[in-house]
């Protein structure tokens, strides 16, 4: 059935087409939405499950925890502000191994207070152990809650769903939602090995000693590891049910592009736009948008860079005194492997949009220069 | 691709009304996106809504800045604002007011104005009180008389499928506001 | 109580469960050898207020027949119900003598 509904609202549908049984969430621009209609879909009783209100985001994910040490499927949404209060227990869910989904709404950091996207507050989460997959559009935002939870089931990791602020929270567009019992057959109930049993009582997340730490550490980079696998696989099983496809890194116009464009969220499908107008003035030029950033798919990016010219990274984030994070990665990965030149722009910080006029500018920026001459370049900031 | 900016005041359904044209228009299996002005409302402050229409799907994602049309739901923001800012020579622009069209050429020759009286019309239909006039819903009826994106029969349902309260009279209001449109 | 005695050991990375926990029940990880002091209740002096009881961190005081009883399989002997009885009738003393 498609209806036109908000970004917020299709990850509100998405978590009730999973049949999440606890939710614990605590409201903050521009997550809101989500929360205020799980809550009323609950209170309806049109999806059986225990709505927690919190204190603090911190207190939410501590309910997860708690819901999901005992087996349940948890949920909770947030944005900036409240993920990084999340932080300590960010750790602690992927640390006990808790396949908890979360949205995150892209929403820049304060200092200067602010309630407009970009991807700080996600990005420096990367290193706690959840997976992120960023959305550039509603419909991918519905289907991504669910392939999350089958991800993070198989391999006991979490995982956050990620969308911009306004221009896909706040956006309106037709959504298809899929039929309940195609759901409940791709995404059956969570039977977790390791749940909480007073018949059958163990402790969790004891002192560990310097002569086991690290294998604790390598079983979950294992598992994200295994996760890659997973979200390929997932990508094919979903796409026979479902017809729509999510695979880690989504390329357009890549293959005989001298340029390509890598982006994500929604400054990706901008790019892509913009990809079709060069295009059409004889600019060979492509997107690829980056899906997922952990589990990292190295070999993917690998691969769909390997006919480029030159490569720009147009990061909507910043690592003070670095580069920006997406532009760190993709290096990362290319290192050793390619020689192709890498620009990185930085565009769309706190909110200023990103038009396709901003990639037709950068593109013009490059123009017929063989190598940076700079780590970075700021994209129309003020002179 | 249209692309097309509301004007309204906070408080009186603008985004709602752009959200249920994104509605009427994707009944008719076409590609759409509606979207606020991005930021903080207060009730009674100038709004904008925007919407994209186009036959295959969007991938733009930044705000309008040049729009094909305008619609004004709140008339005493010609005044206040620049509502054409932007706008494409030979837009149409459709002007929620009981005044003719003619009285708006000052907007400039490269516009055409439509108006609607979507107050009188909503106080008819008892939709909010004569002071707040609930209005939205009206205008949206005069939206399938100028433009060809989207037909009576789907705005009529989707304003009956998208209110709160009162179907009937909010759709008796839309198809009223369609034969009283001045201008056409 | 203290049925499974074994000492919990993992040798390789396959025996290891995916997060850190314990691979059985506390119940069969007796800590009562951990103590070198143990607490002795005066019950003519106890007013079965249960504040020794609701303190003990590793619920090591069992409440039989109104009255409390320290299990020694468990009690670490850290001492804390002896701190907070208000009737200040429950002593440390030394193990072994």
């Amino acid at each position: 059935m498609k209806k036109v509904m908000m970004g917020n609202h299709a990850i509100s549908y998405g978590a009730t087409l999973s049949r999440v049984q606890v939710i614990a969430a605590y409201p903050i621009t521009p997550q809101t939405q989500v929360v205020e209609l799980l809550s009323e879909i609950v209170a309806d009783q049109k999806l059986k499950a225990e709505f927690i209100k919190v204190e603090s985001e911190h207190s939410a994910m501590a309910a997860c925890i708690g819901a999901s040490s005992a087996g349940a499927r948890a949920f909770t949404a947030t944005s900036a502000q409240g993920l990084a209060l999340m932080h300590e227990l960010l750790h602690w869910a992927a640390g006990a191994r808790l396949p908890i989904v979360m949205a995150n709404i892209n929403r820049a950091m304060a200092p200067p207070w602010t309630i407009w996207s970009d991807q700080n507050d996600s990005l420096s989460q990367r290193d706690t152990g959840w997976m992120q997959f960023y959305c550039q559009s509603n419909q991918e935002v519905l289907d991504s809650v669910i392939i999350a939870y089958k991800v993070a089931e198989k391999v006991l990791m979490p995982v956050m769903i990620i969308l911009d602020a306004f221009s896909l929270s706040h956006t309106y567009e037709s959504v298809d939602i899929p039929d309940q019992a195609l759901v409940d057959k791709y995404l059956p109930p969570f039977d977790y090995k390791y749940k909480l049993d007073v018949q059958n009582p163990h402790t969790y997340g004891g002192l560990t000693t310097p002569e086991w730490y690290m294998e604790f550490r390598i079983k979950m980079h294992e598992a994200m590891d295994q996760a890659l696998v997973e979200i390929k696989k997932e990508a094919v099983a979903f796409k026979k049910v479902f017809g729509r496809y999510y695979d880690t890194v989504d390329p357009y116009m890549v293959d005989d592009a001298e340029t390509v464009l890598v982006t994500s969220g929604t400054a990706a499908s901008t790019a892509r736009y913009a990809v079709d107008q060069l295009r059409a003035k004889g600019n060979k030029v492509g997107n690829l948008r980056m899906r997922v950033l952990r589990p990292f798919p190295f070999a993917d990016v690998r691969e769909q860079l390997k006919n480029a010219k030159k490569v720009i990274i147009v990061d909507r984030d910043i690592s003070y005194g670095y580069h920006g994070i997406w532009a760190q990665e993709v290096k990362s990965a290319l290192y050793g492997h390619s020689q192709v030149p890498v620009w990185n722009f930085i565009a769309g910080l706190g909110g200023r949009d990103i038009f396709p006029e901003t990639f037709y500018d950068i593109i013009a920026q490059v123009g017929k220069k063989k190598k940076p001459d700079q780590e970075l370049y700021w994209v129309e900031v003020k002179k | 691709m249209v692309e097309i900016r509301f004007h309204g005041r906070g408080g009186q359904g603008t985004v709602i009304a752009s959200k249920i044209l994104a509605d009427a228009v994707s009944k008719e299996d076409k590609y759409v996106q509606a979207f606020p002005q991005f930021g903080v409302e207060r009730r009674g402050a100038p709004v904008f809504a925007f919407i994209r229409i186009d036959d295959k799907p969007i991938y733009i994602r930044s705000k309008i800045i040049a729009p094909d049309h305008i619609i004004v739901v709140d008339p005493s923001l010609i005044d206040a604002i620049d509502v054409t800012e932007g706008l494409k020579k030979g837009a149409f622009i459709l002007i929620n007011t009981g005044h003719q069209p003619q009285e708006f050429q000052h907007l400039g020759k490269d516009f055409r104005v439509f108006t609607i009286d979507a107050n009188d019309i909503a106080i008819k239909h008892r939709l909010g009180s004569t002071a707040a006039p609930i209005v939205n819903t009206a205008i949206l009826g005069a939206v399938p008389r100028i433009f060809n994106f989207v037909k009576l029969a789907s705005i009529l349902q989707s304003v009956r499928e998208n209110v709160p309260v009162n179907p009937d009279e909010n759709a008796a209001a839309a198809q009223e506001a369609y034969e009283s449109v001045k201008g056409v | 109580m203290a049925k499974d005695r074994k000492k919990i050991d993992f040798k390789k990375m396959e025996e290891l469960p995916p997060m850190v926990m314990s691979l059985r029940s506390m119940a069969a990880n007796p800590t009562g050898s951990w103590r070198n002091l143990k607490p002795v209740i005066d019950l003519s002096q106890c007013i079965q207020c249960t504040i020794c009881w609701k303190f003990c961190p590793d619920a090591a005081i069992d409440w039989i027949d109104d009255n409390p009883v320290i299990n020694l399989d468990f009690c670490k002997g850290c001492g804390i119900c002896a701190e907070e009885c208000p009737k200040k009738c429950i002593e440390m003393i030394k193990e072994g003598k």
